[in-house]
């Protein structure tokens, strides 16, 4: 079985490649959500164990936006995108100015601002997952993407149980997109189940 | 000075300094299981992630039925005296709404360690389990109070 810390130099490089194309879509898709140009610095892709993903998004009580999905079809695992509520709020106001809902709506999930968190969860969500089915040509489905918005610890240890008998490392794509003055920094973890990574590396020719 | 002590996740604390305040900072599905002997201000915290002890595993506190009494034995190793134990439970929350059951571990959780509670006899003096909101919890070793902080609402004390 091959496991995300014993990756080569090669192995990690394709991995790379994917989280490069899949920012790219998502600064695409942000792009036509917001009606205007957003860049994106190049991203880092890293391997690294679930339980340190908190203090990497600066602290187990970090105030994030959360969308899991989880996928199946020719491979199975978990998707987690993150990103903190202050960026989250940057994008509401770039997207909706003065309707945009504020940060108490925001943690108390009111229904504008869930709807409008989930819809750019998906959308950002969705463009990493879609470069990972075009670059290994497999054929992916997901679940309909839940969301919540909570402490960063709170949200990753659902995740973390969930993958409990599978796997304790992530593959994370830490993305900076820019918008004029504002940058907005989007987190893409993908965690395969047992046995998914290989079908992802045979996908790719890297075996 | 009052030190913090975090208990990650699987992992378990005890203390016989009632200064010591033992902690779980952001947590979700997660159940943290707090022990405490009030006359000899003894305590204990688990932070348990599963309901049932998987075969192979070997952390007796990754699982809520094996963490109560490994806990149990812990606290008493550092002075507690069982007769006086009782206990505070929190956590078991359902993050993702609009998931599947999957996640309701969460519910599972705060079920496996009550029942496991009961099996030993120990009384549970409070609880704030489940919603679907996570929070931070500090057990406070000098009287044994459990707080509980949820974004956006006031503290809780239990």
């Amino acid at each position: 079985m091959v496991l995300f810390e014993d990756l080569n130099e090669m192995q990690l490089d394709a991995l790379k490649e994917i989280g490069n194309i899949g920012a790219g879509n998502a600064a695409t898709a942000l792009s036509k959500m917001v009606g205007k140009r957003v860049n994106m610095e190049v991203p880092l892709v890293r391997i690294l164990p679930l339980k340190d993903v908190p203090e990497w998004l600066g602290g187990p009580e970090k105030e994030v936006l959360g969308v899991y999905l989880s996928v199946f079809g020719a491979l199975a695992g978990h998707i987690l995108f993150v990103m903190t509520i202050d960026d989250a709020l940057k994008i509401m106001r770039i997207l909706l100015g003065d309707m945009a809902p504020s940060r108490d709506q925001i943690l108390s999930m009111d229904e504008l601002a869930s709807s409008a968190m989930g819809e750019i969860g998906n959308i950002l969500s969705s463009s990493y997952l879609s470069a990972l089915a075009d670059f290994t040509g497999l054929h992916l489905n997901h679940s309909v993407p839940a969301i919540a918005v909570d402490m960063a610890g709170a949200i990753v240890d659902v995740v973390l149980i969930e993958i409990s008998q599978h796997s304790d490392y992530a593959l994370l794509i830490e993305t900076v997109f820019v918008e004029e003055e504002d940058r907005i920094t989007g987190y893409f973890m993908l965690i395969p189940d047992t046995g998914s990574l290989e079908i992802i590396l045979q996908a790719l020719g890297v075996v | 000075m009052a030190r913090k002590i975090a208990v990650g996740m699987a992992e378990y604390r005890v203390s016989n300094d009632p200064e010591d305040v033992l902690c779980v900072l952001g947590l979700g599905s997660c159940v943290g299981v707090c022990l405490y002997d009030p006359v000899r201000r003894i305590g204990g915290m688990a932070h348990v992630l599963l309901p049932e002890h998987l075969p192979g595993q070997s952390n007796p506190f990754k699982f809520a039925d094996t963490a109560v009494p490994a806990l149990l034995a812990e606290v008493e190793k550092a002075g507690a005296s069982r007769r006086n134990i009782l206990a505070k439970i929190s956590g078991g929350a359902k993050m993702f709404s609009g998931a599947d059951t999957l996640f309701d571990i969460g519910k599972r959780n705060a079920e496996a360690v009550r029942e496991a509670l009961k099996v030993l006899g120990i009384p549970l003096k409070g609880e704030d389990i489940g919603g679907n909101r996570g929070r931070s919890i500090f057990f406070y070793l000098e009287d044994g109070r459990l707080e509980i902080k949820i974004l956006g609402r006031d503290v809780m004390v239990i």
